[in-house]
Order: structure tokens, then C-alpha cells, then sequence
């Protein structure tokens, strides 16, 4: 268990609705992450999980409710600002640079870590220079720490399923988030991946005390790696709290059993 | 069995980095240069400047530049001839204000002129993509071409509507007009080519350069990591449009010597680049070079083997070139559609295992 207190608030959500068209995807959702735990948002098919961490780092604009995060307070995020914030995220179908090598794919993950404009670039000379192999020292740490090393110059579209979604989560930790959003992490993956996987998310939190934030369908990984559980039906918040009392929410059960009509 | 990279350990992020890390590379990019810029100009004639030698480089270099837009960025461009007309007649314009400033500063600033241009016709990409984003630069072409054309400012007025280069020296060396030797015109090209196509090297392994693949290949995820896609893709119209401005001045300075717009940069020579790039190898740097290559290289091939050798008159020649060239690039589109600069990757992969198997 991390050390610092787990108390403190990083990000609140509150009364978060959102709509495309007439579908509501989200309604008045409200629920909090707090500092250094993992935060799990299970539900089934098209609860609105993915649409929250959407909503989380700007990438949908709720219509209605309030984003507090880092103590700041907000109707909605914008992608650039929840980057330059500290929120990261890997997506739930993989979103890499297929074009690019593993390095590189990391490398840009501390793109807001950068800032040595064109000409330094251009001239490779300097300080552009020193802050490509300051960032490329960090970036080996991720690839040292991911146990990737063999793949560090392969364009990722060759690479398997299971090795794409540890080099995802190496460029979201290349850019050392406070706030981690992992869209189900471990979609499609064999026992022996998913214990890599849930070793890794475990160990981020731990070892570098971020906060997280994932989408899982694993309710066994769920209930072995979360602080907290926050569950969503149909747009709607239906349950909270440790894995133990969601698991026991008749709510919870009634929305993934089903509940007889008769 | 040469081509071997045992033995060569990287000790630092720096060397690992280089631009060519395995030794062989780095002694044959070494080799091709000593040749081009000490062997080369010794021999050089009329001909070989000015029918192959300068144009592959023009060329290559307005490829380098389109491939930063379309391979590395993503974004689709049909302006090519527009934007290499801008560069020509910049620097047109800026050698008649400033005829004592150094060429080579006026051809900069040409590229910097064909930047901002690039720029402006560049917004409509941060609304439209692919197909849609390509019918927008046609409209670039068309305008630019228009413009040069039709205003008598930008032609000095002269009747025929032509530009003709002034005779310039560069450090007391002609390097422009019938006069230049062809040495000295071919070394200013090369200069040129070689300089900037380091820089075009350390941009695009740099930051800048991973950001514009990253729009490239998932812009929507390059925007949740941070990367702005307004300054990304117009940054990318910006470099782009500045090498293809550089490529348009020497194209109309150094190697045709007198324009006319309508013909020199109509829309067969946006579509001439592209060739070159889809051929080369988008995303490649090499790759502009190999298509340039093949763009330039095999017509004249072509035509010397079914003049020479078979006996063709050079007119049926010149059609049954088009026909060849075209089925030539059809096949290799087919064989290779990562272009010359894949083929070249395989060959080497392949020679690092040559002869054993293992």
C-alpha cells in the first residue's frame, strides 16, 4: 500500500451529463478519484464508461455538470489542458502510432515534457539535442521498467496484440501522469498478459504513487487490483465503494444478471 | 557478410541516435558524398548537369518537401507546382529589389515567402482531411498559377509573360544564365540539397517530427498526449512549402533559367512530385531521392536504349515512354507500395544475414 494519505481529492466529477443528439450517454454521474488509489468504473456494454473517461480528459464537452480537478473547477476540459495537467490515458482499441517504432511512440508521450523549437531541431545541435537524450534517459526508464527492451526499434504495427497494449501504456507513463485513465487495459488478453498487466498498473501506483484511473470487464482483476469501485448503468451511476460492497449491491447484480419482470 | 553490424556497441544515447548508427552506412553516405563533391564536378559536363544531374537534385529536393506534408504529416497536397511557382518568382522578385544581396540569402527567404503562402492554404487542414483536403490545394494550384499569369507585377511585365533569371554571382562564381559553368551550378545545387536535407533529417527524428506522424498515423490520440494538431499540421505546411519554395528557385534559377508559369508549373508537376514520393517511399527521406531517381533517370534511360539501340524515331519514342513509365509505376505500386526506400530496407535486412541463413 502507498504511503500518502488517500484522502485527498484529485479529481471530482460532479452531475456530469452528456448527450449526442437524443442518446443520453451520461446522466448526472457523479463520483470523486482520490490521490494515489486506483478507481475502477465497471458496467456492462455501453454503460458510459468509455464516454467518462472521454469526459475526463476533454475529449467529449459535457453538457451539464462540473470538472474539479487539481482543486481547479471546470464545465469541461480541453484535451491539451488535462495533457499538460498530468491526465494520460490508454485507449480501449489501441491507439498508437503505427507508422512509428516503439521509442518513438514513447519518446512522444513526453511531448509537453519538450519544448526546443524548429530551428534547434533543425540544426540537431545544442539544446535540442540535450533535451532529446535528457527525455530519451526517461523514456529507456519506462522501457527498462515495461520489460520491452527487445522491441525498442520495431515499428509497433508488427508487434502482437498483448506487446501493443504495454507499449500504450508505456507512452501514457513516459509523459509521468498524475492521473492515469486506462481504457480496459486488458481487453482480449490471455491469463499469463492480464498478470503482466495488472503488475504493471500495480506497480505505477506504488512505485511512482499515480493515481488511476480503468475501465475493466475482468471482475476478477477488478476486485484484486482496485481501491475503489464506481459502477455505471445505462448513463446513470448505480453503485460505489470497495470492491466488497459493490460486489455484494444488489443493484450491481440486478444490472449484470438482469432482474426478472414478472 | 560485409554488411554486418556485430561488434558495434553503442555506449551512449548519442551515438544510438546517430543518423546512421551502423558503420557501413555511415562509410557509403560518406563515399556517395566525397564522389558528389569531389569527383563529380571534375567531370561534369552540359549535359549531365543540366539534363540529369540538376533536376534529379531539384527534384528531389520539392519530394523531400511534399514527403514532410504527405508522408510524415499525412496531409494530402495537389499545390506542389503552385507552391515551387511561388519560390520561383520570390526569388524572381527579390533578386530585382536586391541584386547585391548573396543569392543564397534571396533563395532562403523564397522559401520562407512559399512558407507563409504554404501556411495560408494550409489552414483548410485543420477542418478537412484526406481527398477533401487535396481538392482544397488543387484550388492553390489553380489560384497561385492564375495569379503569376495574370498579374504583369510579378513578371515584370515583360510581353511574353516569361520570367528570365538574371545573371548572378555567388562569391564571384556565375552560377546562373547561359553563362554559369556547369560545375559551379551543379556544386550550388548540391550545396543546397545537402544542407538541407540534414536539417529535413533532424527535424523529422526530432519532437516536431513525431508529432506530425503522430497526426499522421492517430490524430486523435496525438491530441489527448498534448500535441496541438493547429501547430503541428501547420508547421508541416510551413517546412514543407519552404523546401518545395527552395526547390521552385532553383528549378527556375539555376536549371531552366526562363519560365513560364502556365507550363513550367502547372498541375503535371504537383502531380510529377507525388509520383515521386509515392514511388521513393512516403515518409522517407531517402525515399524522395530513389523517386527522383526513377522519375528522372529512367525516361532518359529509356529513351537512349529505343533511340540508340533499337532505332525508334524519337517521337514514337517519346510516347512510348509515357506508356512504360506509367506500367512502371503501376507494377512497382503493386510489388513494393512502401516504394524504393522499403525495398531498400528489405535489401538491407536482408544483406545482414547474406550469406548465412541464420
Amino acid at each position: 500500500m502507498t504511503t500518502h494519505s488517500r484522502n485527498e481529492t484529485l479529481l471530482e466529477v460532479e452531475s456530469i451529463s452528456l448527450s449526442f443528439g437524443g442518446v443520453h450517454a451520461l446522466s448526472d454521474v457523479s463520483f470523486d478519484i482520490r490521490k494515489g488509489e486506483v478507481r475502477s468504473i465497471i458496467g456492462p456494454n455501453g454503460a458510459g464508461k468509455s464516454s467518462m473517461l472521454n469526459v475526463i480528459n476533454g475529449f467529449y464537452h459535457p453538457q451539464e455538470g462540473s470538472i474539479t480537478y487539481q482543486g481547479k473547477r471546470r464545465a469541461q476540459m480541453k484535451p491539451h489542458e488535462a495533457a499538460l495537467g498530468g491526465i494520460a490515458r490508454t485507449f480501449q482499441n489501441i491507439a498508437l502510432f503505427r507508422g512509428m517504432s516503439t521509442l518513438d511512440n514513447i519518446m512522444t508521450g513526453r511531448n509537453t515534457k519538450m519544448s526546443k523549437g524548429l530551428f534547434w531541431q533543425a540544426l540537431h545541435f545544442g539544446p535540442a539535442k540535450r533535451e532529446e537524450i535528457e527525455n530519451r534517459e526517461f523514456v529507456e526508464h519506462v522501457i527498462d521498467f515495461l520489460e520491452i527492451q527487445t522491441i525498442r526499434k520495431t515499428p509497433v504495427g508488427r508487434l502482437p496484440y498483448g506487446l501493443q497494449k504495454r507499449v500504450e501504456l508505456g507512452r501514457a507513463l513516459a509523459a509521468e501522469p498524475t492521473l492515469l485513465l486506462l481504457d480496459e487495459p486488458m481487453a482480449g488478453m490471455n491469463l499469463e498478459e492480464k498478470e503482466d498487466m495488472s503488475r504493471f498498473i500495480l506497480e505505477t501506483n506504488e512505485e511512482f504513487g499515480t493515481t488511476i484511473a480503468l475501465i475493466e470487464h475482468d471482475m476478477g482483476v477488478v476486485m484484486d487490483i482496485s481501491d475503489r469501485v464506481v459502477v455505471l448503468d445505462y448513463g446513470r451511476k448505480i453503485a460505489e465503494g470497495t470492491p466488497e460492497e459493490v460486489r455484494a449491491n444488489q443493484n450491481v447484480i440486478d444490472a449484470y444478471l438482469g432482474v426478472s419482470h414478472d | 557478410m560485409f554488411y554486418r553490424e556485430n561488434g558495434q556497441f553503442k555506449s551512449s544515447y548519442s551515438s544510438d541516435q546517430a543518423i546512421f548508427p551502423i558503420a557501413q552506412d555511415r562509410a557509403f553516405v560518406i563515399g556517395i558524398l566525397l564522389v558528389a563533391f569531389c569527383g563529380v564536378p571534375f567531370f561534369i559536363n552540359e549535359y549531365w548537369a543540366n539534363a540529369i544531374l540538376i533536376p534529379l537534385l531539384v527534384y528531389a529536393l520539392a519530394g523531400l518537401g511534399l514527403n514532410i506534408l504527405t508522408g510524415y504529416c499525412g496531409q494530402v497536397s495537389l499545390g506542389t507546382g503552385a507552391f515551387m511557382a511561388v519560390g520561383a518568382y520570390a526569388s524572381f522578385k527579390l533578386v530585382g529589389f536586391f541584386p547585391e544581396v548573396n543569392y543564397l540569402i534571396l533563395i532562403f527567404v523564397s522559401g520562407l515567402v512559399t512558407a507563409a503562402v504554404g501556411v495560408v492554404f494550409g489552414l483548410p487542414s485543420l477542418r478537412i482531411k484526406g481527398f477533401y483536403l487535396a481538392v482544397a490545394t488543387l484550388a492553390a494550384q489553380f489560384f497561385l498559377i492564375w495569379l503569376f499569369n495574370k498579374v504583369g507585377w510579378f513578371y515584370d511585365h515583360s510581353p511574353t509573360g516569361m520570367i528570365t533569371v538574371r545573371p548572378i554571382d555567388f562569391f564571384g562564381v556565375r552560377v546562373t544564365g547561359p553563362e554559369a559553368t556547369p560545375a559551379a551550378k551543379y556544386l550550388f545545387t548540391l550545396t543546397i540539397i545537402a544542407t538541407l536535407t540534414l536539417t529535413a533529417k533532424n527535424i523529422v527524428r526530432g519532437r516536431v517530427g513525431r508529432s506530425w506522424m503522430a497526426i499522421r498515423d492517430m490524430d486523435i490520440a496525438a491530441e489527448l498526449i498534448g500535441i496541438k494538431p493547429l501547430q503541428a499540421k501547420l508547421s508541416a505546411f510551413a517546412v514543407s512549402s519552404f523546401y518545395i519554395g527552395v526547390a521552385g528557385a532553383l528549378y527556375f534559377g539555376v536549371y531552366l533559367g526562363s519560365v513560364e508559369p502556365l507550363e513550367a508549373f502547372d498541375i503535371n508537376q504537383s502531380f510529377y512530385v507525388l509520383f515521386i514520393i509515392i514511388i521513393g517511399g512516403l515518409g522517407s527521406i531517402l525515399g524522395a531521392f530513389l523517386g527522383a531517381a526513377f522519375i528522372v533517370l529512367l525516361p532518359i534511360l529509356m529513351k537512349n536504349l529505343m533511340v540508340g539501340g533499337f532505332g525508334v524515331a524519337s517521337g514514337t519514342a517519346g510516347h512510348v515512354e509515357i506508356l512504360l513509365l506509367g506500367a512502371l509505376i503501376i507494377f512497382f505500386l503493386i510489388v513494393e507500395p512502401h516504394g524504393l526506400a522499403r525495398l531498400w530496407q528489405i535489401a538491407k535486412e536482408k544483406l545482414r544475414l547474406w550469406p548465412f541463413p541464420h
